[in-house]
């Protein structure tokens, strides 16, 4: 379920999605995207980590929590993550936290773990499409600020009647 | 009670014969005097209908020299083994009454061997029990306050000693029970499976009665090692035998855990015209197996849903008519 | 260890629903280790109920705290200034830390997050399993050093039973026969015939059937 403000109904929703991107694959892959002059939506904000093991559970949950409406982890191809285990930490923390997600009722789809290489820029702005199309489709998450704000605003004029 | 006056008590009770009996059972009777003993089973029903008990102690009591009486087999709730073979003992029959150790704890056991004996029930066979995950009860707490050696010996110091678990004396009219156990000669540590028989036989146990065999092979396997040690000489051993209806059956008793049930035997079936008769010639087979097995003193037949063949197959296999003992 | 897990989030939601002001409280000892209940899994837990939270209206405030451990007085008074606001406490301590806090703040509603299961340790990283059964008269030196009282699911002391085959637990594959592993091991060593005594029934006084337990040291009492 989401609720869409006025603004955003008439404005068309746009998707505020982290994408959490390791040093040696993923953010490079950004920016050879970015030379590459490759458009992908706007969307997307970029957080750099060493590495996609460092993305903890309760980061990805502060995210959402702040009213995100979409949150990835892009790390390196399954094998050569530069420490090794690191993008295999990450699979398995994003896979538990989007049963969280779902058990709460905020939806596990909203979050997706990627893998790609340094040389993969094509792939790095597929995936900022992909992800910005599927968040489109979910719509705003229930409990942006803005949302929450209006919420409590109308919750107020109903107390004061 | 002690370990070594178990092991004392156990010795008292000979396997060749010697005229004394130490309870009223047919059953003791009958091994005492050298012959082949044969048993049946009885398996209560889910409800207090007592007819189809009474029923089935008819059918048995002429052709076999006991009946047991299951104690909430696979931990299905079913009434209760004491009171089926007080059906069974009023019907005519020899009951045989099962006791697990999963349901009741020492005191109940105690309780229930006494109240056994007081309605005439000479017959007892200590086991350990399935557990209820595999019943109807799942949730049920466990007791296993004692293991089934345990109670063996815990049994043999009622009768013998005149004493109850604790140690306390008891006035008079102890239990007269005729003490069984079970072994699964199919289980494993298979090497250990003797070294636990004579642990049975050191409690106390007077005789046995094997998981059903399908595998004479490894059955024999089982008995040598059984003479080696000296074992079947200490306590008499009944053999397992359940009749199979039809290849289905012997497939499903395949996944019951310490069961062993060869492929060749279920392509025979499989292959038979008439199932139902290959299951009675097999049947038959493997009691005249069991008779030239140096060891086996008996044969215990547990048909439980198709009591009514064993008059055929114990007939079949030359064990009719049972004998007359004092 | 204790070992306990987590309660479906469900469950957990339902017992504070009620709550305006929850203060989840995280253990930093065993539930840290079996990662149920620890500082880690506090702040993912409130995180979640606050999104939950906001998702179905509910307004009120979520706090964390972890202490060293819960089952001891002395880290437990340093949750009075939280506590102090809070209406319902729920603490992801194992059940002793939930009747240690529950006792020490009495007026507050303490409720349970995890599910507290066994005594028992780490075989391989996140596979905890039970190897104590806290019977108060310990028999390992019998057995090689594997608990019949609690890794046998029948608790026998003269096993095997019938069940056991291909060193698999009659109730389930996944579970080792404890006397299979306790035959391996005393035929290994040596020592098979500690196998042949018929063990007499045990004693249970000791355990649980016994009724609650205590441990006294004289020489510690020093208030």
């Amino acid at each position: 379920m989401s609720t869409v403000t006025t603004e955003e109904a008439e404005a068309g929703f746009v998707p505020k999605i982290v994408a959490f991107c390791c040093y040696y694959c993923a953010y490079s892959a950004a920016d050879l995207a970015g030379s590459m002059r490759l458009q992908y939506p706007p969307t997307i904000r970029v957080i750099e980590v060493p590495c996609s093991g460092k993305v903890d559970s309760i980061i990805i949950l502060k995210a959402f929590e702040e009213g995100a409406d979409g949150v990835y982890v892009a790390g390196c191809l399954e094998g050569d993550c530069h420490f090794l285990k690191g993008n295999f930490r990450a699979k398995r923390r994003v896979a538990a936290v989007k049963k969280i997600l779902d058990q709460v009722g905020l939806g596990g789809g909203r979050l997706e773990m990627y893998n790609l290489s340094a040389a993969m820029g094509t792939r790095f702005a597929e995936i900022a499409l992909e992800m910005t199309r599927r968040i489109e489709e979910l719509g705003p998450s229930p409990i942006r600020p803005e949302t929450m704000a209006a919420r409590a605003e109308a919750q107020g004029e109903v107390n004061q009647r | 009670m002690t370990t070594e006056a178990a092991t004392k008590a156990a010795g008292t009770a000979p396997a060749g014969g010697n005229g004394r009996f130490a309870t009223g059972s047919r059953l003791e009777r009958v091994l005492k005097a050298g012959h082949f003993a044969v048993t049946g089973e009885i398996g209560p029903p889910q409800s207090s209908k007592s007819e189809k008990i009474i029923e089935y102690a008819e059918l048995l009591k002429g052709v076999t020299d006991g009946q047991n009486l299951t104690d909430n087999q696979t931990a299905i709730v079913r009434l209760c083994s004491m009171a089926a073979a007080v059906h069974v003992k009023q019907a005519g029959g020899d009951p045989i009454m099962q006791m697990t150790a999963r349901d009741r704890n020492r005191i109940a056991i105690q309780a229930d061997i006494l109240g056994a004996a007081s309605l005439g029930i000479h017959n007892l066979v200590c086991l350990t029990g399935d557990h209820q995950t595999f019943g109807n009860h799942p949730g049920a707490r466990n007791v296993h306050d004692i293991d089934s050696i345990q109670m063996v010996q815990m049994v043999r110091a009622m009768r013998d000693e005149k004493k109850f678990q604790c140690g306390q004396e008891m006035k008079s009219d102890e239990p007269r029970m005729f003490v069984g156990a079970a072994e699964n000669p199919f289980g494993d540590p298979f090497e250990f499976r003797v070294r636990r028989l004579a642990k049975k036989v050191a409690a106390g146990a007077e005789f046995i009665q094997t998981q059903c065999v399908f595998d004479l092979n490894r059955f024999e396997q089982f008995m040598k090692m059984v003479r080696d040690e000296g074992l079947d000489e200490k306590v008499y051993i009944l053999a397992g035998l359940t009749p199979a209806k039809s290849a289905k059956a012997l497939q499903y008793m395949q996944t019951v855990p310490g069961m062993r049930v060869p492929d060749e035997l279920i392509k025979r079936v499989a292959g038979a015209e008439d199932q139902k008769a290959e299951g009675v010639k097999v049947a038959v087979e493997m009691i005249q197996a069991f008779r030239e097995i140096k060891g086996v003193k008996g044969v215990h037949i547990m048909a439980i849903a198709w009591e009514s063949i064993v008059p055929e197959i114990v007939e079949k296999a030359g064990l009719l008519p049972r004998p007359r003992v004092a | 260890m204790i070992v306990a897990e987590p309660k479906p989030i469900a469950e957990v939601a339902e017992l504070i629903k009620a709550g305006r002001h929850v203060l989840v409280v995280g253990c930093g000892e065993c539930v840290t280790v079996c990662q149920a209940g620890g500082e880690k899994e506090v702040e993912i837990l409130a995180s979640a109920l606050r999104i939950q939270w906001k998702i179905e209206g509910l307004t009120g405030t979520i706090d964390t705290q972890t202490l060293v451990r819960q089952c001891e007085p002395e880290y437990v008074v340093e949750l009075a200034k939280k506590a102090k606001n809070a209406d319902i406490i729920l603490s992801l301590g194992c059940g002793v830390g939930v009747q240690f806090i529950a006792e020490a703040y009495s007026d507050k509603w303490v409720v349970p997050g995890l599910n507290t299961t066994f005594g028992g340790g780490m075989v391989k990283a996140g596979l905890w399993e039970e190897r104590c059964g806290f019977c108060g008269d310990c028999v390992l030196h019998l057995t090689g050093g594997i608990c019949p009282i609690i890794r046998c699911s029948k608790s026998i002391l003269n096993g095997p039973c019938g069940g056991s085959q291909d060193g698999h637990c009659e109730i389930n594959k996944e579970i080792s026969c404890a006397w299979q592993l306790i035959y391996d091991r005393l035929k290994a060593l040596g020592r098979l015939k500690l196998l042949d005594v018929v063990q007499p029934p045990k004693n249970w006084r000791t355990a649980r059937d016994g009724g609650p337990r205590k441990f006294v040291k004289e020489e510690a009492m020093i208030e």
